[in-house]
């Protein structure tokens, strides 16, 4: 028979959910016996291949290619997770949600203190994902099936989550493993 | 009739008159969850976190009388669900950043979602614009964070005798604002006084001496809150 497939992806987040998935240590070598990885940043293939078990989210939606990929990841997987804080809630980069679009540009391309720019222009190349008005965690761009928070969650708990979720058991972590910082 | 019975969840427990649900529930090892009441201070009942029934009808334990006879049921799937909600409401309504913030680990509402297992609020987080006050030298005001529990405006009346915040606006308008002026830095705060510890939450904190226990052995970190209560220990 052949092994479920688990596809992961980082959205607008900082890789650090991807850092603790690896920091489970020599239980990736467990976990390779139990999935067949897809699309991920951790074998770089680029689109879902085939219909998976799990796709494992990380990051908020910033940019329209974000919300591409998270509408390829609900399309191709029977269960989604939205993994870590800027998934959850949009997270630290939800920071600019307090800040017009417009300003936070401004800022980063004109006005900041640090910025060298003497076009005086905001990049607006059509290679540029253009950026949503504000980020948004995942739940509020496609249903979403699970939620693990945590800055990132930890190892244990993602792989308390997974092997749940391939043993189709409830995902029923204990207190210590659910943390938002 | 200065004790009489009451019952929590079927359990009989005894009750002394004068003492509201929550004190008589806490006395027998049951723990009412709470946000804005804080021992030694008045009851308040602002943010409604320990509704329970009393025969039948929602009130808010910190605030309602215990009387001979009264049913209270703490722990139904309607009561804790109906808590839940408020807590979820909490989170969206400001800007709670626990990634970064001081207080994480030793926060009660922070820990109030742990405990209550709340993994995503059910509700769209709202993003509102909120101040932060740096300018007093040791005290810090983060509006994004504060819940409107006015345990600083009570602790600073009724404990420190100061007066040194109050409430302005109305409905989602609604802040802590400071008596004397605009900023912290023109009124009589001082780093000693009470209220700065009062404040559940990362909304009053002391500057420079953040993060300085360690992960893993903050107050949260191994046992929901209110455990104290329901194993008996002194608080
Ligand atoms: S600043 Fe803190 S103590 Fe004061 S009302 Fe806000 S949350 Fe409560
Ligand atoms: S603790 Fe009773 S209303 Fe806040």
């Amino acid at each position: 028979m052949a092994k479920p497939r688990i596809a992961t992806t980082s959205l607008c987040g900082c890789f650090g959910c991807h850092m603790s998935l690896l920091d489970i240590d020599e239980r990736i070598l467990q976990l390779a016996e139990l999935v067949d990885f897809d699309r991920s940043p951790i074998d770089d293939i680029k689109h879902i291949s085939q219909r998976c078990r799990i796709g494992l989210i990380e990051g908020g939606c910033a940019n329209e290619e974000n919300v591409e990929v998270i509408r390829e990841f609900r399309r191709n997987c029977d269960i989604l997770v939205s993994v870590g804080d800027c998934a959850t809630t949009g997270g630290l980069p939800a920071l600019r949600n307090l800040v017009p679009l417009k300003e936070c540009l401004e800022e980063a391309y004109i006005h900041g203190p640090s910025v060298h720019n003497p076009s005086g222009e905001i990049p607006n190349d059509e290679e540029i994902p253009l950026l949503l008005n504000k980020v948004y965690p995942a739940h509020e761009v496609v249903k979403v099936d699970y939620h693990l928070p945590g800055c990132p969650p930890s190892a244990d708990a993602l792989w308390a989550a997974i092997n749940a979720l391939l043993a189709e058991e409830p995902l029923e972590l204990p207190y210590q493993l659910i943390k938002y910082d | 009739m200065s004790q009489f019975t009451i019952t929590i969840d079927g359990r009989e427990v005894e009750a002394k008159a004068g003492q509201t649900i929550l004190e008589a529930a806490e006395e027998a090892g049951i723990y009412i969850p709470r946000l804005c009441h804080k021992p030694g201070l008045e009851p308040f009942g602002g943010c409604r976190v320990c509704t329970v029934t009393a025969n039948g009808r929602p009130c808010s334990a910190c605030t309602q009388p215990a009387a001979p006879g009264m049913i209270v049921m703490n722990e139904t799937e309607q009561v804790k669900d109906f808590r839940k909600t408020l807590v979820e409401m909490m989170f969206v309504e400001g800007n709670h950043f626990c990634m970064f913030c001081e207080k994480s680990g030793n926060c009660e509402l922070q820990a109030m979602g742990y405990r209550m297992g709340i993994d995503v609020p059910r509700f769209p987080f709202l993003f509102p614009k909120r101040n932060v006050d740096a300018s007093h030298p040791d005290i810090l005001v983060d509006h994004n964070r504060c819940i409107l529990c006015a345990r600083c405006i009570r602790t600073s009346r009724d404990v420190d005798g100061k007066q040194v915040f109050d409430f302005v606006g109305r409905g989602a308008n609604k802040r802590v604002a400071v008596r004397s002026g605009t900023r912290l830095a023109d009124s009589d705060a001082d780093v000693s006084d009470a209220a700065v510890e009062a404040c559940p939450v990362g909304a009053l904190l002391k500057k420079r001496v953040g993060y300085a226990t360690p992960i893993g052995e903050r107050l949260y970190d191994k046992a929901p809150i209110g455990s104290e209560i329901e194993n008996g220990e002194e608080s």
